[in-house]
């Protein structure tokens, strides 16, 4: 180790500051490339393959399974059913009763007597390589006793409906109520209602999407003795390790769980997959390593699915458009079973119907409802899409009723900047910001005059192609969470999250980090933030993740939480291991701690140009050990664990101009401009990767994505073919812009950004298009807003109405059978001539 | 995503692969570029017993002039196609519908004639062939023979080719005179096929049209063409009103299926947007 005693060098000022430039992330080579450590790409001496045999049916009891054929295919080398596994597989675990009287009618993982749903796991074929799994697959043959599927949630609530689980004589699971009068943070809704001038009620659907991850689910498992290894394409493998030893009831300490290199999630990936579960109890059975690896198929068919809401919902205002009361009355879709968070995704929901706006009034009721289709739960945003889609649209609406500007009522309601902090009418604290400033910004950005002017153009020459303007000024809860508030809506979890800082001896650093990425940039965010805390190069910080046994602690990646909770986590350890170096500086430079200076990531002593000692010295100074102060053990290693006091609250104006081609129905987004808030911004070009995803992912929902069920409980979208993902050829340009509010509840004053993409497009979205069109009396149309229905709302009036649930002609109809394991007699007919 | 296993050739000439074909058993399979009979495969919904793969014929590939036709090589890739200088001067086009088909991956490796053989009718060649009157040449066990475009597309993924036969070129009448043409492709995403689209030839004569060939695509189990508006159209002024009223006759005697994306009624009615649009291009209006 060498001091240097060029004066001149304690004059340079430290490396300028890494938080704010758009790095490239570190990460990306390997991920884009593939050549890394996804969960498929491993192989074990000795491994099996496992393919799962998946029910073809919606609603059945099952009557019988002769696995005897399966059995003597080659390479099997056994098949298990339900009955098989039943004694040992639990029940996948729900963490989110959101009511003391839920009901939850446990979710087994490969079903035993009955079937749920299409795609329900009947039989687990083990075999030496993963074509003889396949091959045997066909070779299962089920019994069925079909029952009546129940599909439609508005028909499942009535009196005397088919069940889809008798044995609960209901198919509400909950009925979860907010109201603000009884919270005691705001007033009477129904007095609200009864003295307005004005009141606005519609029922909106917002339709079931696929999270469509890209890399598909893949699980290993090593036994070693009594301990097993698990990798899993997972958000959540510290979650995942708890639930794994609770279902199973391995204990905690003999298990490990890796997620290795994830690519993709949105919450897809934040579950505990019956596919898992099988997995391990299969190896622990058979004492040897297993993989599964699901098809495109089963991802789209059996990997939870999001959204799937009916919304009813009411405002109330006077006449001068200041808003009274809102009132919402939902209806979700839980599907067949309760996973991981299925009930409380609604439930999230119900804190952000008020949006940005001052109601007086609010009250929310919730009934979870079973129906026979995969489960729902987390996608992208989680309960807040489904709310700020409601709230967005009904103030559309209300300007129409008012005859007012869209957005002259939306400021006339919104919070104001000088109101901050303000506390909502459903109890939640907002932190900071100003709606205003990024509402000016994204006009500027859209050029919004001009747009209007053409908009009058076009409807007073009756263009064949009008135009829209859409609005959607929201806000998002992110940052999750703050263990008590999750305590307090009975929440099985806490919010918090860990990291550890680990000084090796060459001065280079290791960040553990407990909140798992799967494709955000973590790696480069929190190198980004160690090199300022620390004053090391970038380049000297590696980030660890996603090993129970590298990072013990974690709570993982959901909820826009990462930068917000693990940031945090990851600034306070640093802050930690600056303050124990500085003991070991002090010592080593023979002066008080009180008179070093830490900056540019050496300590000096203040008054004493040349001498000091970096960071990276230290660390190799405790390595030796020779030479440390006594009372201090010799590591400068840090732990810190962040729990958030409040939620963090982004927001901002997303603007949509559309034109919709009255003749056929096909929308075009002709531009589209948003300004978010997502406080301190440590990379921008993370952000607005994220912006733009979220972006796509939203539009998506509001023009493209909706999973079908035909009437026999079919998914009708099973293939890419039906089950429309957009591409960047059909998204427009972004023209996107940031205010910077910093968020007080961290000390980075980042407020999170995974979602708001997601969160805000949506509305914005149907908003434009109901804007093109509502002078030829169109006040609805449903999502996804396909060519037909947008061409039968303007000609023949409605919604647009159900689609047709036979999937599309090409590929030779390849729909609803196209699952591998599922084979049914039509499989031999489709396809090919 | 695993298909059922399968018997591979992969014959270098038409003969020996009309032989491979005589011997492949039962259920034998050609496969062109595979951008259609690989996916079914995988997911099952095909598991033949053998496949013929017409990769390794290069007498089956490229575009060549004979007279007043042009042949184009079965096994041209889509990628070959669009890039053809022949067919951007004779029969255009067929390069434009091309250009419209999936990604770009995929179009490097689907073929001109696996599209037409696999006769989807969501697939996009196969009204611009009929519209072009174009005529399949076809290898089997005894000869060849020639089908005209008209004959060859029999019902829903179903061609006029028999057990044992390959389809081995095809034939386009080169555009003589004053032609335009235009393929109206309507989708919801850029890669999606067809959910209706109209393939329009138009030829004008001095101030008129004097004949139109329009295609339809995916408005009913095969490509149709759109006869009583070819009928309305020849001999028509050339004018925006001539073609939005002869535009209205579109949709009759189709039989348009109804499916995710579009209800019958509702094809039926696009089909009359699009042929007016496609043939007010095609006529340079
Ligand atoms: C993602 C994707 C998007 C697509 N989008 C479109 C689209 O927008 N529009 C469109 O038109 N198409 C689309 N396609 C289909 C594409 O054009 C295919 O290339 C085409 O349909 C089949 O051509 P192929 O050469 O791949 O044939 P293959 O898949 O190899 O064969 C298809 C069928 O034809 C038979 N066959 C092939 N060649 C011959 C022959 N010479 N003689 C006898 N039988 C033969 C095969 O036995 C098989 O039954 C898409 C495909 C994909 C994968």
């Amino acid at each position: 180790m060498t001091v240097t005693e060029d004066a001149a060098t304690t004059q340079v000022p430290g490396p300028e500051k890494e938080v704010g430039k758009a790095r490239k992330r570190k990460e990306d080579a390997r991920l884009i490339t593939g050549r890394t450590t996804w969960t498929d790409n491993m192989v074990l001496p000795g491994m099996l393959h496992l393919s799962v045999v998946r029910s073809p049916v919606a609603h059945a009891r099952i009557t019988g399974v002769d696995v005897s054929a399966a059995k003597e295919s080659p390479g099997v080398v056994t098949v298990l059913t339900g009955r098989d596994l039943a004694e040992e597989q639990g029940s996948i675990p729900c963490a989110w009763p959101v009511t003391p009287d839920m009901k939850n009618p446990g979710h087994p993982s490969i079903a035993v007597d009955r079937v749920n749903h299409v795609g329900e796991a009947v039989a687990v074929i083990v075999a030496r390589s993963r074509t003889a799994a396949a091959d045997a697959v066909e070779l299962v043959d089920v019994d069925y006793d079909l029952l009546p599927p129940v599909l439609d949630m508005e028909e499942a609530v009535r009196e005397g409906a088919d069940l889809v689980h008798d044995d609960l004589g209901t198919n509400t699971s909950y009925h979860f109520v907010f109201d603000a009068g009884e919270a005691g943070t705001g007033g009477d809704t129904e007095q609200a209602f009864a003295d307005a001038d004005v009141v606005v009620s519609r029922r909106f659907v917002n339709q079931r999407l696929i999270p469509a991850f890209m890399e598909p689910r893949s699980v290993v498992v090593q036994p070693q003795g009594d301990n097993f290894t698990m990798w899993s394409a997972t958000q959540i493998p510290h979650v995942l390790r708890v639930m794994l030893a609770m279902v199973t009831g391995i204990p905690e300490h003999k298990l490990r769980v890796v997620a290795p290199d994830v690519g993709g999630g949105f919450g897809g990936k934040l579950q505990v997959n019956p596919e898992e579960i099988l997995a391990l109890l299969i190896a622990r059975r058979l004492g040897k390593p297993v993989k599964w690896t699901e098809t495109r198929s089963e991802s789209l068919m059996t990997a939870h699915h999001g959204r799937d809401q009916v919304q009813f919902i009411d405002v109330a205002a006077d006449r001068e458009g200041n808003v009274k009361g809102l009132r919402v009355r939902l209806l979700a879709d839980m599907g067949a079973y309760l996973r991981l968070i299925t009930p409380g995704v609604p439930a999230l929901g119900a804190f952000m119907f008020p949006g940005i706006y001052k109601f007086p009034a609010y009250r929310f009721e919730c009934d979870g409802v079973f129906t026979n289709k995969v489960p729902t739960d987390a996608y992208r945003g989680a309960g807040r899409p489904e709310a700020t889609f409601a709230v967005e649209r009904i103030m559309d609406e209300l300007a129409v009723e008012l005859g007012m500007d869209p957005l002259e009522l939306r400021r006339r309601n919104w919070i104001q900047s000088q109101e901050f902090p303000f506390t909502t009418v459903a109890g939640l604290e907002y932190d900071s910001g100003d709606y205003d400033a990024a509402t000016q910004q994204a006009l500027d950005l859209l050029g919004y005059s001009e747009l209007r002017e053409e908009q009058r153009r076009r409807r007073e020459s009756n263009d064949p192609v009008q135009l829209g303007i859409g609005f959607s000024t929201f806000t998002e809860m992110c940052g999750l969470a703050p263990s008590r508030v999750l305590g307090s809506l009975s929440y099985g979890a806490g919010g918090w999250e860990s990291a550890s800082i680990r000084m090796l001896p060459t001065g280079k650093v290791e960040v553990v980090t407990g909140s798992t990425p799967h494709g955000q940039g973590h790696e480069t965010a929190w190198s980004q933030l160690v090199a300022d805390s620390l004053g090391v190069p970038f380049e000297d910080v590696e980030v660890l993740h996603g090993d129970t046994a590298v990072a013990p602690r974690g709570m993982d990646t959901y909820g826009s939480r990462s930068l917000v909770v693990g940031g945090t986590a990851v600034i306070k350890a640093a802050d930690k291991v600056v303050a124990k170096a500085r003991k070991v500086a002090a010592h080593l430079l023979e002066a008080s701690e009180d008179d070093l200076e830490f900056s540019g990531g050496k300590f000096s002593v203040r008054g004493t140009p040349g001498s000091g000692l970096s960071i990276q010295e230290i660390a190799l100074a405790v390595f030796a050990a020779h030479d440390y102060p006594e009372d201090v053990e010799p590591t400068i290693d840090a732990d810190a664990t962040f729990d958030p006091v409040n939620f963090s609250f982004p927001h901002g104006t997303h603007v949509c101009a559309m034109e919709v081609d009255t003749d056929t129905g096909f929308v075009k987004i002709r531009k589209y401009a948003c300004v978010d808030d997502v406080g301190t911004i440590v990379n921008p070009l993370i952000v607005e990767g994220q912006v733009h995803g979220g972006l796509a992912q939203g539009i998506a929902q509001a023009l493209y994505e909706e999973a079908v069920y035909d009437a026999d409980g079919n998914l009708t979208t099973g293939t890419f073919v039906d089950y429309l993902v957009p591409s960047a050829a059909d998204l427009p340009h972004f023209d996107t812009g940031n205010t910077v509010h910093v968020a007080p509840g961290n000390p980075i004053g980042a407020k999170g950004v995974g979602e708001a993409g997601c969160i805000a497009s949506t509305p914005a979205v149907v908003n434009a298009a109901l804007d093109a069109v509502r002078h030829l009396g169109v006040s609805d149309i449903r999502m996804p807003l396909t060519p037909e229905r947008v061409w039968r709302a303007i000609h023949q009036g409605g919604d647009g109405g159900d689609r047709a649930t036979a999937g599309s002609n090409a590929y030779g109809g390849a729909q609803t059978e196209t699952t591998a394991g599922v084979s049914t007699p039509q499989s031999a007919l489709g396809g090919d001539r | 995503m695993i298909p059922a296993p399968f018997e591979y050739v992969r014959p270098t000439t038409v003969e020996e692969a009309v032989q491979a074909v005589a011997e492949g058993g039962e259920d034998v399979k050609v496969m062109a570029g595979g951008q259609s009979l690989i996916p079914v495969m995988r997911l099952r919904l095909a598991a033949p017993e053998t496949i013929v793969d017409l990769g390794g014929i290069a007498e089956l590939r490229g575009v060549r002039e004979e007279g007043d036709h042009l042949v184009i090589g079965a096994m041209t890739t889509h990628a070959e196609v669009v890039t053809d200088p022949l067919i951007a001067q004779h029969a255009r086009l067929i390069a434009e519908a091309t250009e419209t088909v999936a990604d770009r991956q995929t179009r490097r490796r689907g073929t001109f004639g696996g599209a037409l053989a696999h006769a989807d009718p969501a697939g996009d060649l196969a009204a611009v062939a009929l519209a072009l009157d174009a005529e399949m040449v076809i290898a089997g066990p005894s000869g060849r023979r020639t089908v005209p475009a008209r004959e060859f597309f029999v019902d829903y993924l179903t061609t006029s080719l028999e057990e044992g036969e390959i389809l081995v070129e095809i034939r386009v009448p080169k555009l003589s005179g004053d032609w335009g043409v235009r393929y109206e492709k309507f989708n919801r995403v850029a890669q999606a096929w067809s959910i209706v689209a109209v393939a329009a030839a138009v030829r004008r004569e001095d101030g008129h049209i004097a004949e139109a060939r329009i295609g339809l695509t995916n408005m009913g189990p095969t490509p149709l063409r759109a006869s009583a508006t070819e009928a309305a159209l020849a001999g028509a002024p050339a004018t925006a009103d001539a073609v939005a009223s002869a535009a209205r006759s579109a949709a009759e005697g189709t039989s348009p299926s109804s499916d995710l994306n579009a209800q019958a009624d509702y094809r039926e009615h696009l089909v009359q947007v699009l042929t007016r649009r496609a043939v007010t291009a095609a006529a340079g209006l």
